[in-house]
């Protein structure tokens, strides 16, 4: 136990005394003056070197010439003498002769999975893979596509977009009619809801054999026009193959009979003049490389 | 006579405002032109209606000249202090898991009790309800006692304690109801402004007054702190608050000021909230309730009026630095960086003179909690000092800014110093106040010091955390300058992290609950001292 050490002679208070509270008058502590000193040396050599000082007309620009708009612009410039190059290629390539691992389908998937993250991904999820199954939002690993899957199908989607509402000439268009208004009661509803799932192998086994024959005469006379005779779907006017495994709005009873009585209509944005030629070209094969691309 | 008749015609003027008030405020609610009007008119109604009636039956009563020191607006002001605290730290750990969990923004209650409606109600609780009322509670308690004298101007010390409460009921109120200006830490509208800025000027003259009349031949520094919070405030408030309202029936207002000016002029105001709230006004606190409680002589007198004036100096200038890289002019945020580094050194003068106190009485680190708690709490706010200049240059900004470092270091500050130091000063108080020989249960106290240290940690790691994470994934380019991450990765990434600062939040809160039943307790239950004790009075 070591004795506590008898306590150097204690600096006087100032002598004077609130509420039972006095002052010692020790003297400032040395280092902290020192580094107080420091600081404002510094702060000074600082405001001499950046922009600092305000005068009457504009401020100190400060030696170093620096500044925050010349530090971007100098960032921007050594991208652009880096990519420059590329980045005028890629706005005018062909894509379907975009050669793999070569520098330009490189830089091509480089911007368009950075360009994918930024104003894709809200909708077809980070992954791609439209956030959950049935969200509405299409998958774009799979290789269902709705408007086609070739690269210069999915240039032109992004380009133009889908029920864009600033749609033009080469807006994707089709509208799925809401039968559940008055086009079909809902018993003809529930037939041809049955019908349809008895052609997908995810759904089939929860089809009403019974109810499924009524329906394929009621799909006959009211689908088959756009998803053709046989359910498989037509691309040139966007109605989905309804015989595979994928479902955009759901494949359960009650979200199919939702999808046949409200006519779902997504809409996917026209990009053109909101991404560059070269950003649209690079996010097309982006997501054309993706696993589903045709 | 003469002293009865004047004391008469001064109880029926009271009447008459409380009634004018009552009727004004009616009318106004029939006009309201939005839910936040029309709801606060009316609860200035009722309000105006209750003192008319509380003011009549008293009329004519023989005044009582009470002596000794004004104790009835700290001791409920203690009682407050301990509630708005308990109701700030409940929606901030509410609003915490509303970040990790968005199910929690109940569809049924959008609109009221969302994120973006709860985010301002919880600064605004913490800050001001919590933060504000210890300061004019304990302010009023030192004040006193460092002068030996009482409270100058009668019963305004309580309009000035129930008038600040009315504006606590306003702005929460708004917040719910959507009356808002948009201004970070000012977010109540013209009224509500008008009101406290009254409030404020009667607080200062209540605050002017007992220095005046003081019996001390010196003014104590922890009363220079205090009144440096006064004054500035009131100027902050003033000018930041500067509103056009569209109707006098409405609760909107258009800013004096617009774009880049705006701005600027928010965030003067606050970092100098920051700095003259929960920075110069704690720091009298600290210079108060730390020597007492060590029973120590402040370390060094001259280091407190150097670091007093620098600080007060420095502060006021270190705004620009929260726009940088913004629509700010460089040389703005250049002078704005460079006073933040500067005031550094000033800014741990308070930490080195709390600290240095102890020196003779560590050895009751060992033995009293309360101690501890300000020690922890000395030691948060240098941390947080540091941080802040840290953060302030620009190139750190540069990756901090936006991100939920941000979020932590203002944490560290409002959890750690502020919440500590003013728990110190609830278990002071309160045995004092209520003439008792201790605490309820220290063992309660050690409790609560724990739960808040572990929760502060918890909170403090996690943030930084989330921050710099945040930071790196937003500015991470590939080796072609493409951007690597979207924006919802980064969201994605933080989950775990925001589990664990919501954690911290639970922990901080039941210290905190621990401590109100504690006090409680000790009110009802801990032996009162023996009736004979000299009562403290004020010299006079």
């Amino acid at each position: 136990m070591s004795k506590k050490p008898v306590e150097k002679k204690e600096v006087e208070t100032t002598g004077h005394e609130w509420d039972g509270i006095e002052e010692f008058n020790n003297p400032l502590p040395r280092w902290w003056v020192w580094v107080f000193y420091v600081t404002i040396v510094w702060g000074i050599w600082y405001s001499i070197a950046y922009p600092a000082w305000p005068m009457i007309k504009g401020a100190t620009a400060g030696y170093l010439g620096w500044s925050t708009r010349g530090e971007v612009a100098q960032e921007i410039q050594r991208f652009k003498d880096m990519n420059g190059a590329l980045e005028t290629e890629l706005a005018s390539a062909d894509l379907t002769a975009l050669e793999r691992g070569s520098d330009l389908h490189n830089y091509a998937i480089q911007s368009g999975r950075a360009t994918f993250a930024t104003f894709c991904s809200q909708c077809h999820g980070a992954g791609a893979n439209g956030i959950t199954e049935g969200s509405g939002y299409p998958n774009l690993l799979d290789n269902d596509w709705l408007w086609g899957g070739s690269i210069e199908d999915i240039q032109t989607t992004v380009t133009h977009g889908i029920r864009s509402s600033d749609f033009e000439d080469d807006t994707r268009f089709s509208e799925m009619p809401a039968f559940g208004d008055d086009y079909l009661s809902d018993e003809e509803i529930g037939q041809v809801v049955n019908y349809v799932m008895s052609l997908s192998p995810v759904t089939k086994a929860d089809a009403d054999a019974g109810m499924a024959d009524a329906g394929a005469v009621v799909f006959a006379d009211n689908c088959s026009s756009c998803h053709a005779e046989d359910g498989t779907g037509d691309r040139s006017q966007g109605a989905p193959n309804l015989a595979d495994a994928i479902w955009l709005y759901g494949s359960t009873k009650d979200e199919i009979i939702q999808t046949v009585s409200v006519g779902p209509k997504g809409v996917m944005p026209a990009w053109k003049g909101k991404l560059t030629d070269s950003q649209i070209n690079a996010v097309a094969a982006y997501v054309h490389g993706l696993g589903g691309g045709e | 006579m003469t002293k009865t008749k004047g004391r008469k015609m001064w109880d029926y003027l009271k009447l008459v405002v409380y009634g004018l008030i009552a009727v004004l405020a009616a009318i106004a609610a029939s006009y309201a032109r939005d839910l936040a009007y029309g709801v606060h008119a009316i609860l200035v109604t009722l309000i105006a209606t209750g003192l008319f009636v509380y003011s009549l039956k008293k009329v004519g009563e023989p005044k009582v000249v009470e002596t000794g020191y004004m104790d009835g607006p700290v001791r409920v002001g203690v009682a407050l202090t301990a509630f708005w605290g308990a109701v700030g730290f409940l929606v901030g750990t509410f609003i915490a898991f509303q970040l990790a969990f968005p199910q929690l923004n109940f569809g049924w209650a959008e609109g009221y009790l969302n994120f973006g409606r709860l985010r301002p109600l919880h600064t605004s609780a913490v800050i001001f309800a919590f933060g504000g009322t210890a300061l004019i509670t304990s302010s009023f308690y030192i004040v006193q006692r460092t002068c030996g004298a009482r409270l100058w101007g009668g019963n305004l010390a309580w309009f000035v304690f129930w008038g600040y409460q009315i504006v606590i009921l306003l702005a929460a109120t708004g917040y719910l109801l959507g009356a808002t200006q948009s201004k970070e830490y000012a977010e109540p509208e013209w009224y509500t402004d008008l009101w406290l800025t009254v409030v404020w000027v009667a607080y200062l003259l209540v605050f002017l007054g007992t220095l005046m009349k003081r019996k001390e031949p010196h003014i104590y520094v922890a009363n220079w702190f205090y009144l440096s919070f006064i004054v500035t405030i009131a100027m902050l408030h003033v000018v930041n608050n500067l509103a056009m309202p569209v109707s006098i029936f409405g609760s909107k207002s258009v800013q004096l000021f617009s774009g880049v000016q705006d701005a600027m002029t928010q965030w003067w105001y606050g970092h100098n909230a920051v700095g003259f709230f929960l920075t110069a006004g704690f720091l009298g606190m600290m210079y108060y309730f730390v020597p007492k409680q060590a029973e120590r002589p402040v370390f060094s007198y001259k280091l407190s009026i150097i670091h007093f004036w620098a600080l007060i100096f420095l502060y006021i200038w270190a705004g620009p630095h929260h726009l940088h890289y913004t629509a700010l002019p460089d040389w703005a945020g250049t002078l704005g960086m460079v006073f933040s580094i500067i005031l550094w050194m000033p800014s741990w003068g308070g930490m080195i003179n709390g600290l240095m106190t102890l020196s003779g009485a560590w050895d009751k680190l060992r033995t009293d909690p309360i101690i501890r708690m300000m020690v922890v709490s000395i030691g948060f706010y240098g941390m947080s000092t540091f941080e802040g200049p840290m953060m302030s240059i620009r190139a750190v900004n540069a990756l901090s800014h936006y991100t939920d470092w941000t979020i932590g270091h203002v944490h560290s500050g409002a959890l750690g110093w502020n919440g500590m130091i003013t728990f110190g000063a609830l278990y002071f108080l309160t045995p004092k106040l209520w003439n008792r020989t201790g605490l309820y249960s220290l063992r309660l106290v050690s409790w609560h010091f724990w739960l808040a240290t572990i929760g502060i940690v918890l909170y403090a790691s996690s943030m930084w955390v989330t921050g710099i994470l945040e930071g790196l994934m937003w500015r991470e380019v590939d080796a072609q300058g493409f951007l690597v991450n979207s924006f919802a990765d980064t969201v994605s990434a933080k989950f775990p992290m925001y589990v664990v600062r919501g954690l911290g939040g639970v922990l901080f809160l039941s210290g905190a609950l621990i401590m109100c039943y504690n006090l409680v307790m000790t009110v009802l239950r801990a032996p009162a001292i023996e009736a004979d004790a000299p009562a403290a009075a004020p010299a006079e």
